[in-house]
């Protein structure tokens, strides 16, 4: 039980770290510009894509900085000459377009690089147990990336509390008008935030190709997760997204471990069916098989009982 | 000027198309409903890719069926979803298809077997066949089998057999872990390996019992935690596509050192992902004998695919089977209508590319054929899989008298 505790909290938390990665960038691109991006997740494919396909070619260590570098400047050329021709028709226009963008990427990478899962791998440099606790090992390659999370976390609550840009762009958030009224550059902030933000989510899908899988339906499989993050812990806020990536990653982590239902529950007080009872298969449903359901339980409960997240300020 | 180009291409397109449908009269149209997108794409463009070149390599290139009949393949896109299933299933039978072929995820299949039998109660005049190639819930040949169900493959519980022949000599292994897809299939693995387990090998311990949902777990390092604490010796899973490679990475990753006894555990990403970890320790039950090649013809058919698809392997061997054999059906009935193809279907014998002899049981319609144990390694390997240098190799076979089931099959038969 103790070493399921442990490696559940370890990977509970890589896992949710990288949740946080990706939605960051969402919350971000959301709190400045309005727009809720549901292409994000694409960019973290496009990221597990590049990466695969330039450490394929020039090692792993160039693909961790190219592969997020070309990401975020894709990222920062749509915004530039799609979404903001886009923006004049509204929000539900930019909506569409981010939906359609998704399905668009999705069909490119299948066209690129074929159905698929690529063989990516991590570094050969990281491919060793960094410890063994009771006989299971620890990969390095889950704590670099672990530290990459935990690096960029630090670094954006930098930037954006301790910088002049961090300040521009909180201002710009807020008072776009009057930031433009200042002399700032606005559209610029916007295209360099939305780049900065693909990037990120670019990143993390350099780092988790090899651990998650690269295949086609990526971006599918991560992309509502996502959004759960960043409702959950309020559109907007950093703060927030941190939260409910660590929440989410390990409890659902924690859910997989624990062979409970609800049928064990009932024993202990004392209540029990027999097993041709007609909700039979309800009662022993196990912990690990709703799993996957729990994150959207949760995004469920928190938007009846408190519809702007756990840290939002507005209702949204 | 540049749109007139482009209208004027549209144009030629379509009159091309138009003439490619004049030309072909005497082509039938045969249905492949899988997964072409979602997280088992990979399999679903696979069978196509398979489907289309055993079209060409069996009856095409031979100047088709019936003195002259040729096939042609559709790829409908079923996103591996049973409800998506029926409506591509209208779907090709408004293409004017009378075959269908399905085969990943027995969900899908049982949902097709249903479409098919109302179907074709409703229209006598236009039946439809429905080829199954890799959906093996027992079920779809015992309770819920159907005249209009034809299964390529042999059932969960004749591969779980052959299984535990092998895990039934193996005294090293004390305590098992199943785990599997939370559907049908998966079910069926884990009530078979119980089962049969606990005729051969009763002293065995069955130390978990697991079901995850399928196509939805990314990283398994959680139920690979509980694996290695468990202490299995061994473990028993029906996991295929994206479930298995990432079941296989994670296991590699923490460092499990059980055995594992699969189902699917090779092709498509799976055997490169396992690489030199899994040497010697990953198995895989199925038809499948590429290493050591057969015989002479079943090299030629491997060589064949592979100049026309480098980079792809074959993965799903009995597709030849069920063209080759389904064409052989065509032609003894001297008809490419679904009923007549079903009645020389049943109980046809045929010797497979590799040399071994198969029968279609009439009983239930479920193909009859020995079950090899293969394992993953990269020693002796002349077909390798994802072009990684490692591939399964036959460790032994299971004939076919002895994986032959019974059935509870009572099979209703139009008059």
């Amino acid at each position: 039980m103790l070493e399921i505790t442990i490696f559940s909290l370890l990977n509970g938390t890589v896992y949710g770290l990288l949740l946080f990665m990706l939605s960051s960038g969402l919350t971000l691109i959301f709190s400045m510009m309005g727009i809720l991006n549901f292409a994000h997740a694409s960019f973290y494919m496009l990221g597990a894509y590049f990466g695969y396909t330039i450490s394929s070619h020039i090692g792993f260590w160039p693909g961790l900085i190219f592969a997020p570098l070309i990401v975020g400047v894709m990222g920062a050329l749509l915004e530039r000459y799609a979404l903001r021709h886009v923006h004049k028709h509204g929000h539900v226009a930019e909506l569409i377009f981010t939906f359609g963008l998704a399905f668009l990427l999705e069909e490119l990478t299948q066209f690129f690089w074929g159905t698929d899962q690529q063989a990516y791998k991590g570094p050969s440099l990281l491919d060793f147990p960094l410890f063994t606790l009771f006989d299971a090992n620890f990969p390095a390659y889950k704590a670099f990336m672990l530290l990459i999370s935990i690096g960029i976390f630090l670094g954006l609550l930098l930037v954006l509390t301790r910088t002049r840009v961090g300040l521009i762009i909180q201002a710009a958030i807020t008072h776009p008008n009057m930031v433009n009224m200042l002399g700032h550059n606005v559209p610029f902030v916007f295209m360099a935030t939305f780049g900065v933000g693909t990037a990120l989510a670019g990143l993390a899908g350099t780092i988790a190709g090899p651990v998650m899988g690269t295949y086609p339906g990526m971006a599918h499989d991560l992309g509502s997760i996502v959004f759960v993050v960043v409702v959950f812990g309020g559109l907007g806020s950093l703060a927030g997204a941190l939260v409910a990536s660590l929440m989410i990653g390990i409890i659902q982590t924690f859910a997989v471990g624990l062979n409970y239902s609800v049928s064990d529950f009932l024993v202990t007080i004392g209540v029990s069916f027999p097993a041709d009872h007609f909700l039979h298969d309800i009662w022993t449903m196990t912990l690990p098989q709703v799993a996957p359901l729990i994150p959207y339980l949760m995004l469920i409960l928190i938007l009846i009982f408190r519809p702007m997240g756990l840290f939002g300020t507005r209702e949204t | 000027m540049f749109k007139k180009r482009i209208i004027a291409g549209i144009f030629g397109l379509a009159a091309m198309s138009a003439g490619a449908s004049d030309a072909s009269a005497e082509t039938i149209k045969l249905a492949l409903i899988e997964g072409l997108s979602g997280p088992f794409a990979a399999n679903g463009q696979a069978a196509l890719r398979e489907y289309e070149f055993a079209a060409d390599y069996f009856i095409n290139s031979k100047g088709g069926v019936n003195g002259g009949t040729k096939v042609e393949f559709l790829g409908l896109d079923n996103k591996t979803s049973p409800k998506e299933s029926l409506i591509q299933l209208k779907n090709a039978i408004g293409q004017g298809a009378r075959f269908v072929f399905q085969g990943n995820s027995s969900g899908v299949a049982h949902a097709i077997v249903d479409g098919v039998n109302k179907h074709n109660e409703r229209n006598p005049d236009e039946k439809v066949l429905y080829i199954n190639y890799a959906a093996v819930d027992p079920a779809l040949t015992n309770d819920s089998c159907s005249f209009w169900h034809f299964r390529f493959d042999p059932n969960a519980d004749q591969k779980m057999f052959a299984i535990t022949e092998v895990i039934a000599k193996r005294a090293d292994i004390k305590k098992i872990y199943l785990i599997g897809q939370d559907y049908s299939f998966g079910k069926a693995v884990a009530a078979a390996a119980r089962l049969y387990l606990s005729q051969k090998r009763p002293d065995i311990e069955i130390v978990g019992d697991e079901l995850h949902p399928i196509g939805k777990v990314k990283d398994f390092t959680p139920y690979v935690t509980k694996i290695k604490a468990s202490g299995a010796d061994a473990v028993i899973t029906g996991n295929w596509g994206s479930d298995m490679v990432n079941l296989a990475r994670a296991s590699v990753d923490v460092g499990v050192t059980a055995d594992f006894f699969t189902y699917y555990a090779a092709g498509t990403g799976i055997t490169a992902a396992i690489g030199e970890a899994g040497k010697n320790r990953i198995r895989v039950v199925s038809e499948d004998h590429r290493n050591p090649p057969g015989s002479s013809a079943w090299i030629d058919y491997m060589k064949a695919f592979k100049a026309k698809y480098p980079e792809n392997d074959l993965v799903y061997p009995r597709v030849a089977t069920a063209i080759a054999m389904l064409a052989n059906a065509m032609n003894a009935a001297k008809s490419t209508d679904p009923q007549k193809v079903a009645m020389a279907l049943e109980g046809m014998e045929y010797t497979r590319l590799d040399g071994t002899k198969v029968k279609m049981r009439a009983s239930d319609h479920q193909i009859q054929m020995p079950l090899n144990i293969s394992v993953h390694t990269n020693e002796d390997i002349t077909w390798d899989y994802d072009n990684s240098g490692y591939g399964t190799h036959v460790e032994s076979t299971i004939p076919a008298d002895k994986v032959e089931l019974p059935t509870s099959c009572k099979m209703e038969r139009p008059s």
